[in-house]
């Protein structure tokens, strides 16, 4: 009776379960009463069935060699790949049209705001020295002195409006002052840290862009523009001076991830950073230069944007960095994933974006479902003649695990594509696999003379081995395809093992219990199999 | 009803026979890729043609009759939805003149949309899936050889294992070969038939060996020859059965199923056809010899 009771319980927590996932394809939208948060959400239908939306990227090839330019094209359409993958998009397209064009499409419509961020990431990391405060003064004194004799060449919007004055009278009224430290007014410092206030950010922007206005820079020296913290109300963006000589890049990191800091201090607690591991080679550099230049900064710079500064206290061993930040878990985990897929070998542009249509005709769609059904109900109507009553069972046990398929599919919110639903119809086919070989048991069993009481446990438990040695294998291929696969294997393998278990389950567990109603209920001398 | 009763065939005297059969089968496959300079792969591996057309007034269903009727059946078409025009993305494999062809043919079936300048764009357009995916797909499946080769050695014998992998093998090299004779190209669905049919094969040899485990034990005085033989006999109903349920589900994908899953259709017919007689007519044939070599081999000691 115990073992009776447990397979009742889990018969229902399976079909709760079933239901609970299939609600809304079965009732469509979602009733007032339930919360946002419980309501699952619907079965994600891929480009071929559903459409979705395109994005146009550009590859920028301005600055490649010409004998470069095919491999940087292919390499950055590898790169993409890969970030899309780690972004979990299940089944996208992407495909590169023409000399630098890549066409990315993508299946329903969310989201897709923060996969074009992310595919736009060069994704360049690099450790640069922060320069010393006397280089850091030099270089301040050399584009003043720039400034002072040039200032008429740039259009320094702000730098007017703030004074509200034309230009000319506010070179007069500084010309009294004998000395115009325009740069010194636009990067303010303040305790050794330098940053622009907001509404002079574009300003800074537009001299840092011109070649002539860059040429002053000392050579080997760097401005680069700091993370905005969204925490200041004042909105200021810190300003680096670097060395132009990247210390450390991200060729040789080995590892990233997103960690969550266990800081005491209440600004960084519980807040997630990204740890970064470099390889042997990366490890010997990064000690050599924490080694020596201690008390200096060293910047980590992502995309020609510094993240953080920190001040190099030792020398440091093990190859191992952090980056540290006001970050969302999002913006971390968005972050590994360009980390973890290289960088851009050239600037990316992100063209238009357009929505799609399915790529296959509704009438496709029709007859892929017509088959389904059609394939389903034979294989049902073959059972059912070759079994008779117990071929019910069967049918019965095959209905619960088409729902639990499609259910499952929803849960790890895979995409379904119509190649998709084909294999969901062949696991179909192969699910009833386990139900014949244990009716086949059971037939055994009779034919030597069991009574029918035995005959169905001695069926069962001798099948069960086989169903389990022949299954395991199969989920073992599934499980190698999901580990070394990308994109659409990975999705095939989530159905394959998805049909394999819950069909050992309904065969095993559900038809058992079917059989044992049935058997000890009515007390039959004849078993119809 | 019962498929086979009491059916005594004896499948390990024609085993010989089988293992010539599957060795010239898989030759002649060989032989046809070959002659076909190697193996086909459709547009989701080589890439192809695209046209942007703006065509007004006109259907996805009519423009994939019109590509069907002049022999793009593969061609994929979409059509961009959030614009006022009727504006569509065609995608083929680009045969000689395909563009040039496909043009033509819109022309004379839609001359009232045709008559500016109605393509858009026409490009080369780049493989969706590229070779790396080939690459993973048959790495993949090896270590699957592998690691199903270690479980079966686990819960059988070395020797099992080793024939069930040479089967999956024999399975996977037979396949391709039959694709290569009936000029069915590589795509991706193609690829997850070809998945499918390693997980059907390997699934169906396990039942066979499991029975062989079970009769050995049993039938403790019987040769080795008998047993296998019995063995296969007794499972042969639910061999049977497997195969036709799961054939019935594929035809019915063969016959409704329309085009676009017509390669994955046809190549799980073959994949399980070769599958249920690599499970009846070699992998335990295998283990037989290696079996009766082993005894051989102590004896002369």
């Amino acid at each position: 009776m115990k073992k009776s009771k447990y397979r009742a319980t889990a018969i229902t927590i399976f079909l709760l379960l079933t239901l609970y996932f299939l609600a809304p394809l079965l009732i469509g939208e979602k009733p007032a009463f339930i919360s946002e948060k419980i309501w699952p959400g619907k079965l994600k239908l891929g480009l071929d069935l559903q459409g979705g939306s395109q994005i146009d990227l550009y590859v920028d090839l301005t600055d490649v060699p010409q004998k470069e330019q095919d491999s940087a094209v292919k390499s950055a359409l590898e790169v993409i790949r890969n970030r899309i993958d780690y972004f979990g998009v299940a089944e996208p397209s992407i495909q590169l049209v023409g000399e630098n064009k890549i066409v990315i499409q993508l299946p329903g419509l969310d989201d897709h705001e923060r996969a074009k961020e992310l595919i736009g990431k060069t994704a360049l990391l690099e450790f640069k020295l922060v320069l010393t405060p006397e280089e850091t003064k030099t270089v301040i004194n050399r584009l003043d002195a720039y400034l002072e004799k040039n200032i008429d060449l740039y259009n320094m919007t702000h730098l007017k409006d703030s004074s509200n004055t034309p230009l000319e009278i506010l070179e007069d009224s500084l010309e009294s002052n004998d000395k115009n430290n325009y740069f010194s007014m636009l990067v303010k410092s303040d305790m050794g840290r330098y940053y622009v206030a907001k509404e002079d950010k574009e300003d800074l922007k537009t001299l840092l862009a011109d070649s002539v206005f860059a040429a002053n820079i000392p050579s080997g020296y760097q401005i680069a523009f700091g993370r905005e913290d969204k925490q200041d109300s004042f909105g200021d963006t810190p300003i680096y001076f670097l060395n132009n000589k990247a210390e450390l890049e991200g060729k040789y990191l080995s590892e990233s991830s997103v960690r969550i800091s266990g800081d005491s201090d209440f600004r960084n607690a519980n807040k997630p950073y990204i740890s970064l591991k470099f390889n042997r080679e990366g490890s010997r550099i990064f000690e050599r230069v924490t080694g020596s230049n201690i008390n200096r900064s060293l910047a980590i710079v992502l995309d020609n944007t510094v993240y953080v500064a920190p001040n190099i206290q030792d020398r440091i061993r093990g190859g191992e960095a952090q980056i540290t930040g006001q970050f969302t878990l999002e913006e971390c985990n968005d972050l590994v994933i360009v980390l973890k897929a290289g960088n851009l070998p050239a600037p990316v542009n992100i063209g238009k974006t357009s929505s799609i249509g399915p790529s296959l005709g509704a009438d496709s769609i029709r007859s892929g479902l017509m088959a389904g059904i059609f394939g389903v109900l034979l294989v049902v109507l073959f059972i059912i003649i070759y079994y008779k009553a117990s071929g019910v069972n069967a049918a019965i046990a095959l209905s619960l695990n088409i729902g639990f398929i499609f259910a499952a599919l929803t849960a790890f919110n895979a995409t379904l594509t119509l190649p998709g639903i084909a294999g969901i119809i062949l696991t179909i086919g192969m699910a009833v696999d386990a139900n014949v070989l244990i009716f086949e048991r059971i037939r055994e069993e009779l034919r030597a003379g069991k009574t029918i009481r035995n005959a169905i446990d001695n069926g069962f438990s001798r099948a069960t081995v086989t169903i389990l040695d022949s299954n395991i294998t199969t989920l073992i291929t599934a499980a190698i395809l999901y580990q070394f696969g990308t994109g659409a294997i990975r999705g095939f393998a989530v159905t394959l093992s998805v049909g394999i278990l819950s069909s050992m389950f309904t065969s095993i567990v559900v038809s058992n219990a079917i059989f044992d109603n049935f058997v000890t209920n009515k007390n039959r001398d004849k078993l119809s199999i | 009803m019962q498929l086979f009763k009491d059916t005594n065939f004896d499948f390990m005297g024609v085993r010989k026979i089988c293992y010539f059969i599957s060795i010239a089968l898989i030759l002649i496959g060989f032989i046809s890729i070959a002659a076909h300079k190697g193996i086909k792969y459709n547009i989701d591996f080589t890439g192809g043609l695209m046209l942007q057309v703006e065509l007004e007034g006109v259907k996805v269903e009519q423009l994939r009759t019109v590509l069907s009727d002049i022999g793009f059946k593969d061609a994929e078409i979409q059509q961009i939805t959030n614009e006022d025009k009727e504006i569509f993305i065609l995608k083929t494999v680009s045969t000689e003149n395909a563009g040039d062809h496909i043009k033509e043919a819109l022309r004379t079936t839609f001359p009232e949309a045709t008559k500016g300048r109605f393509v858009i764009q026409e490009e080369e357009v780049g493989p969706k899936a590229g070779f790396e995916l080939r690459n993973q797909a048959i790495k993949a499946v090896l270590i699957a050889i592998i690691f199903i080769l270690i479980y079966i050695w686990i819960r059988f014998k070395f020797s099992w294992g080793i024939s069930a992998a040479v089967a999956l093998l024999h399975d996977t090299l037979l396949t391709i070969g039959m694709l290569s004779i009936l000029n069915i190209e590589i795509g991706m669905t193609v690829l997850a038939a070809l998945l499918t049919i390693v997980g059907y094969s390997i699934n169906d040899t396990i039942v066979i060996f499991d029975r062989i485990r079970d009769d050995i034990k049993i039938y403790r005085k019987e040769d080795e020859y008998r047993i296998f033989n019995r063995s296969i006999n007794s499972t042969l109903s639910r061999t049977a059965i497997t195969s036709i349920t799961t054939l019935v589900a594929d035809l019915a994908l063969l016959i409704w199923g329309g085009p676009v899953i017509r390669d994955f259709a046809l190549t799980l017919l073959i994949g399980i056809i070769i599958g249920t007689y690599s499970s009846v007519f070699i992998a335990s044939s295998l283990v037989l010899d290696t079996v009766v070599a082993y005894k051989n081999k102590s004896k002369k000691k």
